[in-house]
């Protein structure tokens, strides 16, 4: 027994990854999400509009945070404002009369504590709640597990397929091969992205048909949402596999970009919730604005226009992930530094020369 | 070598402070064989990537034909065990940028000439050893390269097996490729038109097996018992000793020296050479 546990030992020591994961992993994710872990929302962004802006804004409770008052506006620019959500809650106020008070249910555990506040509250009427009235959780977590599912199949998956040829060592015969690393790594993401879409397309069918989530936006900009989601994790994966020389080490590397994303983008804890250091990572990890995006277009039917900035950090993700796992991809099929067009040198051959200085890998 | 060839000349690789390979040259004319020998950490499989361009030279000049005119089979399995024999082969051919008429003729061609037609179905997975490395071959030859580099095609495989991919290896010859051929059998490297013994990186041996075999000083003896005073290597059941001033020690009888003798009495002079 002791032989065997010493040898365990052993192997353990060396595989400093894994001994890293077991003993570093456990603190920092108890730190992380116990700042993370809260559905305490304390400040809700709220604005105020109608005659009567000013005066009810400076009644309301301090867990409305008014954003912004607006005397010239009217019912249809507060909703639009949750719409885009500018605000969580909206008061509409009149020229006399108790003002209305619209919450946004997409923003699920800032509506449900706003309820629960103003209910009975005197001076104001009963909240109604818009875009998800029922305060249903399914209606706001199925469109964030879309993209859960996106990152099993274009972070997992993708990391996986490329780490395969790695470890089986037809990576090699591919480097010879006279591909460039580009079309290696297209052909090799197409059918991971293809399976990704034909997987959105039956998640989004159940949510709908199964759980009758609304679907209120653009098919078109939800698709554009997801295509430039799937690129950021279908980049991560290939990040993850040119750093993995096995495919268990390119599993646990997935699973430490995962949790992070599950627990840090606002897809079960509200963002506003977060402590301000916790809720920066999350502002970091693109599960975060997909998140945004599909809740948006689903739930709240937001336009393009509303949701131009979590699209555009997806896009800004996309291309710095992407660029750099493609840049180490490259590194890794070509280590001779070998450029194309070199390889692509008359049929009377090439003579490749050492450089002058002393050459590594 | 005058007219055509492919291989190096004054040939370094580092891998940070280890020096892989120092002052190899290799030239190998289209239509021959030529073998690189040397046991674990000799700088077989360094040599085969240096020249197939994945592996960046630190001093002397690679030349190889395009890319696409180089065929290649790793140490590895070099061949996709989740596809079909005929799933590879497609492969491999498409990858060269075979035409779909010229790929149904040339994956027909080397299916008869590998032996694999009955296993055109399987996965690449289920084949032994030997049908899975006749199966990379294949796959190395399908675009009918200039220069084809094996790394240790006949490692593991069966004796039958590897006398096939031989066959197959003069039979690309044949055909006028250059074909470089790592492997750690002495044996075959008698095939060979040219061969390169190599130690720690350095070229020990250089040329024909003649030339070799010739260029090797003094008297390779064998006898029953181990020969005093001279060095001694098992050979079989016996032992061989090598004479560097050509006596024949009592019990023991000249040899045919061949290849494996003459590598191992380069090795010798080399070690005492280092002792001195």
């Amino acid at each position: 027994m002791w032989a065997m546990a010493m040898k365990e030992f052993r192997q353990m020591r060396r595989d400093r990854r894994t001994l890293a994961m077991m003993i570093l992993l456990p603190v920092l994710l108890l730190v992380v999400f116990g700042y993370a872990a809260s559905f305490d929302v304390d400040q809700v962004k709220t604005v105020v509009v109608g005659p009567q802006a000013q005066q009810v804004a400076d009644a309301l409770p301090a867990r409305l945070e008014v954003v912004r008052v607006a005397p010239g506006e009217g019912r249809q620019d507060a909703v639009e404002a949750l719409r885009d959500a500018d605000a969580a809650v909206a008061v509409v106020t009149g020229e006399g009369g108790q003002p209305q008070v619209l919450v946004d249910g997409a923003d699920l555990f800032s509506a449900r504590s706003v309820v629960t506040e103003l209910r009975g509250r005197p001076g104001l009427p009963a909240p109604e709640v818009l875009f998800n009235p029922g305060l249903e959780t399914s209606a706001i977590m199925v469109p964030g597990l879309m993209g859960v599912v996106l990152v099993f199949v274009g972070t997992i998956a993708t990391a996986l397929g490329v780490v395969r040829e790695r470890q089986s060592g037809t990576l090699e015969q591919l480097a010879v091969m006279p591909f460039r690393a580009r079309d290696v790594l297209a052909g090799k993401l197409l059918p991971y992205l293809g399976v990704a879409v034909v997987d959105l397309a039956v998640i989004v069918a159940v949510g709908v048909l199964l759980f009758d989530v609304p679907f209120a936006g653009s098919p078109l900009v939800f698709a554009l949402g997801a295509l430039l989601f799937l690129f950021v994790t279908v980049g991560i994966g290939v990040l993850i596999s040119t750093v993995s020389e096995t495919q268990g080490q390119a599993i646990q590397l997935a699973i430490m970009t995962m949790l992070p994303q599950i627990l840090l983008s606002g897809l079960i804890f509200p963002l506003q919730a977060m402590a301000a250091g916790v809720r920066w990572i999350g502002y970091l990890l693109p599960l975060t604005y997909f998140v945004q995006v599909a809740r948006g277009v689903m739930v709240r039917g937001a336009p393009f226009g509303a949701l131009v900035f979590p699209l555009a950090m997806l896009a800004v993700l996309g291309v710095v992930v992407f660029g750099l796992s493609v840049a180490r991809f490259r590194r890794d099929l070509a280590p001779s530094g070998r450029r194309h067009g070199r390889d692509d040198a008359g049929d009377a051959g090439q003579d490749a020369t050492a450089p002058a200085r002393a050459g590594t890998r | 070598m005058t007219g055509t060839w492919w291989g190096c000349r004054g040939l370094g690789v580092r891998f940070g402070d280890t020096v892989a390979l120092d002052e190899v040259s290799l030239e190998v004319a289209p239509g021959t064989v030529a073998a690189v020998v040397g046991g674990d950490g000799a700088g077989k499989t360094t040599l085969v990537r240096a020249l197939a361009g994945t592996v960046r030279p630190a001093a002397g000049t690679v030349r190889r034909p395009d890319r696409r005119r180089v065929g290649y089979v790793s140490a590895g399995p070099g061949v996709w065990t989740d596809l079909t024999v005929d799933e590879n082969l497609s492969f491999a051919g498409r990858a060269y940028g075979l035409s779909a008429d010229d790929l149904e003729v040339r994956v027909g061609a080397l299916l008869d000439r590998t032996g694999l037609v009955e296993a055109r179905d399987r996965l690449a997975g289920r084949l032994s050893g030997g049908m899975r490395q006749k199966l990379a071959l294949a796959m190395a030859v399908a675009h009918e390269p200039e220069l084809l580099l094996l790394d240790e095609p006949t490692t593991g495989v069966d004796p039958v097996s590897r006398a096939e991919l031989w066959r197959l290896l003069a039979s690309a010859a044949a055909d006028g490729a250059a074909v470089v051929v790592a492997t750690t059998y002495l044996d075959e490297a008698e095939r060979a038109g040219t061969v390169l013994v190599l130690d720690r990186g350095r070229a020990l041996l250089a040329g024909t097996p003649e030339e070799v075999l010739a260029a090797t000083p003094g008297l390779v003896v064998e006898g029953a018992a181990r020969p005093d005073a001279i060095p001694s290597w098992r050979r079989g059941a016996r032992w061989r000793a090598w004479s560097p001033d050509g006596s024949t020690p009592p019990g023991t009888s000249p040899v045919t020296l061949d290849l494996e003798d003459a590598a191992i009495v380069a090795q010798l002079r080399q070690d005492l050479g280092r002792a001195a």
